[in-house]
């Protein structure tokens, strides 16, 4: 009969319809921005610089070493290296960024610098409401805006944040171990640099 | 629908020139209308223009007109490290990320024989097999909402890509841009509760094709908008290299899954759909088919993934350098062959980095099937390609 | 599937006078090529589609490359007369000393075709024809007559790299507007002076962004 696959699709659509208002599973939009649906953990977004400690600037991870400026596919970082030293996270002496940004407009959000950095100091982040009005600059991220605390990392990738965190203890137990051997070896080279809560300026 | 395998010796393919569009005149005084459809139409997906010449409603010459995306892909890879074209070939068939990371993967890992961890092998199958599914879905959508359905079935299409965007998400962090696989394995593995959600999705995927199907399959103005419209015959076809669910619409059986083997396509069992006349309706129906088929990989690679390392040990991230040489590789991407032809000259960056589109080469048929058609079913013809200008154009 | 030198065997059989020349290659995809001269070039093609054992009726992709002159250096060692004081007294001595030599290698545009087979599903076949040079004579036969799936791979290689396909039905840009000049893929290609603004400029946007603004144009600037 003519018209008899337009009912069964009209069937279909009605079937929806109906549906949609007695199982959760049938509605499947939200009303952004009021309501919101659950985050996903693995997102990602934009990258971010780790710091460790309640100072951002003391706790930058990152040590300038220059390698995610090179790998970065579309050349949206700009790194800085600082003149002087201060020490890392296991205490070692280390340079820093003294400028670091990243033009987010530019920036595809492809990871690879998370892949490449050697020291965890980058990540990617999840927040994606960054529109500005202003076009040249306003989506130019400086080191103050990047740098976000580690708990704030484990607050949006508790799985990815707990891993890291496991691997930089074990890093950090290793080279105490070496420290303590190279102290207790006799007339140690160079003195175990003992970890400091302020930077250290002008030790290079 | 039959799994019957064109003879193509049988084709007689000695005439010159047999292979260029028939030249349509004009009736007699009658003025041409000529028609730039696009760059910006709603019917194009994306920018893209074909110049038509109208004799009434009858095309008489179409012409495609490219470039308004492009951005020079391959000259960029050339600038670039070997690990850094990945998240770019994302940008390509941006609704099918996964199988382009896969076909680029391939080629390098063809260019320096690298070796794949079974897990990853398993890990590719399900995702290029769920990009796979949800491009049919979308593609299918895009063309009823051609045809003037606008909105419902492209909804249903997209409430289900949802869900399977989201499976992406949680696994490789992104929807579309996924940028996951590496050269040797895959970036991260897959935790027990992913692949116990993606057991889930593909539970409900059957219910869902069966819903579409009913949906649209019998509709009579469907039928009639795309029965024996945009025929395509299966030795064009094959001179013209289209490839994908265009080729094996018109009937000719060669999906490069079967026929290459690459990863472990020989382990899993599934059929490959062919159709009977090479029209609209037919490219249509293999999409549907091909969403099925797909689902049974799902089935059997869900089921048998082993456990085991995502990434070979020998593989490298950083410093990677292949040896002078070169290597073309190839996957059956939703769209057709996607191949990636690779120039090592020991150097880090590719000395030339060639991406053949299938969006590009199935277009080249396009005016062959529109001439004669009315200017309404261009639309339609067009849409029944599935192309992605970001392929395109590159 | 029939080894290269099969078909190179093959092919010389069947078309008279046709020179082919196995193109190496050191990768472990080992996929070797066949290199024809230009001037058999269609009717060696016409002979892959429709011979019954390969049946090569499917041209998969077709691409360019471009090999600019190569300065080739080498270090040779030569016998030369040599002055030194031997003993206090200079004399004329042999020695072997180090020589560096350079020559020009004369470059060329190269184009690709990957060829399969449908009906008897094996491939590739690899076969490349190149130009005299990369100026004036870039002429090519086109393979469009052959295999249709060449007609836009080969307008884009017109486009991008200025191979002139004669033969080719409708040989216009592709991908670049008509009235463009130049061949962005060829490898010495410059771009044009379009930078706009660049606020995370390093090495070669920072050169170029400072090129642009020596020259006095607008609009440019490093947001540092
Ligand atoms: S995510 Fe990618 S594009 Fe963005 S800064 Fe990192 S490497 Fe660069
Ligand atoms: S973020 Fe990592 S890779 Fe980038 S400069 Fe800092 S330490 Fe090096």
């Amino acid at each position: 009969m003519l018209g008899e696959g337009i009912l069964k699709g009209l069937a279909e659509t009605a079937k929806n319809f109906a549906g949609s208002f007695v199982s959760a599973e049938r509605l499947t939009t939200v009303e952004y921005p009021e309501q919101r649906i659950a985050p996903i953990e693995a997102t990602r977004v934009f990258p971010f610089l780790v710091y460790d400690g309640p100072e951002w600037e003391a706790g930058l991870r990152c040590v300038a070493c220059q390698i995610c400026e090179k790998e970065c596919p579309p050349k949206c970082i700009y790194i800085e290296k600082s003149k002087d030293k201060k020490p890392d996270a296991v205490g070692k002496q280390q340079f820093y960024p003294a400028k670091f940004d990243i033009d987010v407009s530019v920036c595809m959000s492809c990871q690879i610098c998370v892949e490449v950095c050697p020291f965890e100091a980058i990540k990617m982040d999840t927040e994606f409401e960054l529109s500005t009005d202003d076009r040249f600059g306003g989506l130019l991220h400086d080191r103050k805006q990047l740098a976000k605390s580690n708990e704030y990392y484990h607050h949006i990738h508790p799985t990815e944040a707990a891993e890291v965190d496991a691997r930089l203890a074990e890093e950090k137990a290793k080279a105490e171990a070496k420290a303590k051997a190279a102290a207790a070896a006799p007339k140690p080279a160079v003195p175990a640099a003992k970890p400091a809560a302020k930077p250290v300026e002008g030790e290079a | 629908m039959t799994d019957s395998l064109v003879n193509a010796s049988a084709v007689d393919k000695k005439l010159k020139g047999w292979n260029r569009p028939p030249i349509i005149e004009p009736d007699g005084e009658a003025e041409l209308l000529e028609v730039a459809m696009g760059p910006h139409h709603p019917s194009t997906h994306g920018v893209f223009r074909m110049d038509v010449a109208l004799d009434g409603e009858r095309v008489v010459r179409l012409k495609p007109v490219f470039g308004y995306l492009h951005r020079n892909h391959e000259k960029i890879a050339e600038g670039n490290s070997y690990l850094a074209s990945m998240p770019y070939t994302d940008r390509l068939d941006y609704i099918c990320s996964l199988t382009n990371n896969w076909a680029y993967a391939l080629a390098v890992e063809k260019l320096v024989g690298q070796a794949v961890p079974e897990r990853a092998e398993y890990l590719r199958v399900i995702l290029g097999e769920l990009t796979r599914v949800q491009n049919h879905a979308s593609a299918i959508g895009f063309l009823i909402q051609e045809m003037g359905a606008s909105g419902t079935p492209l909804m249903y299409a997209f409430r289900e890509r949802e869900k399977i965007l989201d499976l992406f998400e949680s696994l490789t962090g992104s929807r579309m841009m996924c940028n996951y696989m590496r050269f040797g394995g895959c970036r991260v593995d897959a935790s027990p509760a992913w692949l116990d959600a993606a057991r889930k999705v593909v539970a409900g995927l059957p219910g869902f094709v069966d819903e579409f199907e009913a949906l649209l399959r019998s509709n009579e103005i469907l039928m009639a908008r795309t029965q024996g419209v945009g025929i395509l015959r299966p030795d064009l076809a094959i001179n013209a290299g289209v490839t994908g669910p265009m080729l094996r619409a018109s009937g000719v059986n060669y999906d490069i899954r079967k026929v290459d083997r690459y990863g472990i396509y020989d382990r899993f069992e599934f059929r490959v759909p062919l159709g009977d006349h090479g029209d609209v309706f037919d490219r249509f129906m293999i999409r549907l088919l091909e969403a099925r088929e797909s689902i049974k990989i799902l089935e059997q690679a869900l089921k048998e993934i082993p456990d085991g390392p995502v990434m070979d040990g020998k593989a490298k991230i950083r410093g990677f350098r292949p040896k002078a040489g070169e290597a073309y590789g190839r996957i059956e991407a939703p769209k057709g062959e996607l191949g990636f032809y690779l120039i090592s000259d020991g150097g880090p960056n590719p000395y030339r980095y060639r991406v053949r589109p299938p969006s590009l080469v199935n277009l080249t048929i396009l005016e062959d099937m529109c001439l004669g058609q009315n200017v309404a079913d261009v639309v339609l013809i067009f849409g029944s390609v599935d192309i992605v200008l970001g392929e395109v154009d590159r | 599937m029939k080894t290269v030198e099969e078909i190179k065997a093959a092919i010389e059989t069947a078309v008279p006078g046709a020179s082919i020349e196995i193109v190496p290659n050191a990768s472990p995809s080992g996929q070797l090529s066949l290199l024809l001269a230009p001037n058999h070039a269609v009717a060696v093609a016409e002979f892959l589609r429709d011979d019954a054992e390969l049946a090569l009726d499917f041209l998969s992709n077709a691409t360019g490359i471009d090999w600019p002159d190569k300065e080739i250096t080498e270090k040779v060692k030569v016998m030369r007369q040599v002055l030194k004081t031997v003993d206090g007294a200079e004399k004329m001595v042999e020695e072997t000393v180090d020589e560096t030599r350079k020559h020009v290698q004369p470059g060329y545009l190269e184009v690709v075709y990957h060829l399969f087979s449908i009906e008897k599903k094996h491939g590739p076949v690899v076969i490349r024809m190149r130009t005299t040079n990369r100026t004036d004579q870039v002429q090519l036969p086109s393979l469009t007559p052959v295999w249709r799936s060449a007609e836009f791979q080969e307008r884009e290689i017109f486009d991008l790299f200025g191979i002139v396909f004669t033969g080719h039905p409708d040989l216009r840009r592709l991908l670049m507007w008509d009235g463009f000049k130049d061949h962005p893929m060829r490898r010495d290609y410059v771009e044009p002076d379009d930078f706009e603004y660049e606020p995370t400029a390093h090495d070669e946007v920072l050169a170029r962004s400072k090129a642009h603004q020596a020259a006095g144009q607008e609009g440019a600037g490093v947001g540092l």
